[in-house]
């Protein structure tokens, strides 16, 4: 079976007046169809460079990104983007936000309205339709930004720490709940973050990055002995723990380092 | 939001009658300055503290209104500067906005205008007007161009600046579904400074009037401005007052208008 999405030894360098900046040197990375991958890494190692390449916005300075077997040329309808922020367009109703990706795609036909309207059901955003995002609270927000994405029957979601502007308490309930969606819709997904904790707990596999220019330092298939995982209680598995300490120095080398 | 009135505790009925009682006051010390004043220049006129020719005299001014709303000049003039106001004010608002854009979608042009519009910006448009009219003719065309030049400018820099101040993760998010930079304009640019153009739509009611008075200073046969600079070439004081009461009228109701509008499109922010 072909991999879903496929970077071979991949750079990429980004160009400015004061000088160049090598994200990324050759990293490659293999996704398989409905795997949840996380990418954790210190900050500013790349790691939404890598997301960026795969959802076609930028293209790499060397080496090779490709989803379905074929090189990215340009952003496919087949790719889902989650930013870390919701941005909800606070002059739409949600009704009109989640429609957004469907309008710019020309696809706002009824079937698809009515599919918009069944996740918003599902999710408990019933009620919330006709409202304007400053009435609704932050993981509600988030949750509408996810559907948003949804919206276009992606096959791979890009989430970009989609939770990092939400406060604790928030953050752990709207992981799960998103981590439970994903699972449910059985899309493949890929999480960049720089909470270990959350890397683990949603993801099958964890993937280390170095620092700039990213490489994979190191990858972790999660193995978890819990019947009916969710993001909530993996965090409760005697694994968790182990595969935390792990991760949590392999990243700590880098910070020594730098000093 | 109105606030229904059930089961408050009494000290809260206090606390509200009191911001009521407040109000109140505020509001009577405004119409007691505004009838105190007049009264004052009234009497003053009256018992010969001032020259009523010169200074004229709220009964006066009255009673030329009166004149020339039977007439029916005063109406005429009223709407001629209205009229070229608020085709100023609209004018330059959708010219700028429309310059903001093009600035914004092509940056090449942008960055070889950038001196040129800061120049034209601090550039006191007024200076302009008598050039216009040698150029323009003594018309109605060169009172407009004076009052579209008092704001296009400043008008095009202002929305250009909410545009570049639009969140860039906004623009990825509309890239990321594959829209174009034409998406990137409807889509985001545009509505999310819709506040900016009202905005500068409150200021440009001003500007087009100050455009509209000069250009009717030095041209016009007609308008608030040519009864101002007419009136007081042959010392009929009260012509000029009475124009300057409309003005202030005329002001108010424009701005009164475009608060009706701003309402009206960002009903998202209540």
């Amino acid at each position: 079976m072909t991999p879903i999405v496929e970077l071979k030894s991949v750079a990429k360098t980004y160009h400015t007046p004061v000088g160049e900046t090598k994200a990324l040197e050759n990293l490659s990375l293999t996704i398989n169809k409905g795997e949840f991958i996380s990418i954790v890494g210190p900050s500013g190692c790349g790691k939404s460079t890598i997301l960026s390449l795969i959802a076609g916005l930028i293209q790499p300075s060397d080496g090779e990104v490709l989803v379905f077997g074929s090189p990215v040329t340009g952003t496919s309808s087949k790719i889902g983007y989650m930013l870390q922020k919701d941005h909800l367009f606070e002059w739409r109703s949600i009704l009109s936000n989640v429609y957004l990706g469907l309008e710019i795609q020309k696809k706002l036909t009824d079937e698809n309205k009515a599919y918009v309207n069944k996740l918003l059901d599902i999710y408990g955003l019933a009620d919330f339709k006709n409202r304007f995002p400053s009435e609704l609270s932050g993981g509600m927000r988030q949750r509408v930004a996810l559907i948003r994405t949804l919206a276009i029957r992606p096959e791979i979601l890009l989430l970009d720490e989609p939770f990092s502007a939400l406060d604790y308490q928030t953050r752990l309930i709207v992981s799960d709940e998103i981590g439970r969606i994903i699972k449910k819709e059985s899309k493949t997904a890929i999480l960049v973050t720089h909470d270990i904790a959350e890397a683990i707990s949603m993801a099958d596999k964890v993937v280390v990055l170095t620092e700039r220019p990213g490489k994979i330092k190191a990858s972790h298939d999660i193995k978890l002995s819990i019947d009916n995982r969710t993001p909530f209680k993996s965090r409760e598995a005697p694994e968790f723990r182990e595969y935390f300490n792990i991760i949590w120095k392999e990243l700590k080398t880098h910070e020594s380092e730098s000093y | 939001m109105k606030v229904k009135a059930i089961n408050y505790s009494k000290d809260h009925l206090k606390y509200l009658s009191a911001i009521k009682r407040r109000e109140k006051i505020i509001k009577a010390s405004q119409i007691f300055i505004l009838v105190s004043f007049l009264l004052l220049w009234e009497m003053a006129a009256n018992f010969g503290w001032i020259d009523a020719f010169i200074f004229s005299q709220p009964s006066k001014i009255l009673k030329t209104l009166w004149e020339m709303a039977l007439d029916g000049s005063i109406f005429l003039h009223t709407g001629i500067s209205l009229f070229e106001t608020v085709a100023g004010f609209l004018l330059s608002t959708l010219l700028g906005t429309s310059i903001a854009v093009l600035l914004w979608w092509n940056n090449f042009i942008l960055r070889v205008t950038d001196p040129y519009l800061v120049i034209l910006n601090s550039l006191p448009k007024t200076a302009l007007a008598p050039i216009l009219i040698v150029w323009m003719g003594n018309n109605m065309k060169s009172i407009l161009f004076t009052a579209v030049l008092m704001s296009i400018v400043v008008t095009a820099l202002t929305v250009l600046n909410g545009f570049q101040e639009v969140d860039q993760d906004k623009i990825k998010l509309i890239e990321s579904f594959g829209g174009n930079k034409k998406d990137v304009l409807i889509k985001v640019m545009i509505p999310a400074n819709v506040p900016t153009i009202i905005n500068a739509l409150k200021v440009n009611v001003g500007l087009s009037l100050v455009g509209v008075m000069v250009g009717e200073f030095l041209v016009a046969k007609a308008g608030l401005g040519y009864l101002i600079i007419y009136g007081s070439q042959i010392f009929k004081l009260d012509w000029v007052m009475l124009s300057i009461v409309v003005l202030a009228f005329l002001a108010a109701l424009l701005y009164k208008m475009v608060l009706i509008l701003e309402r009206r499109f960002l009903k998202w922010r209540e």
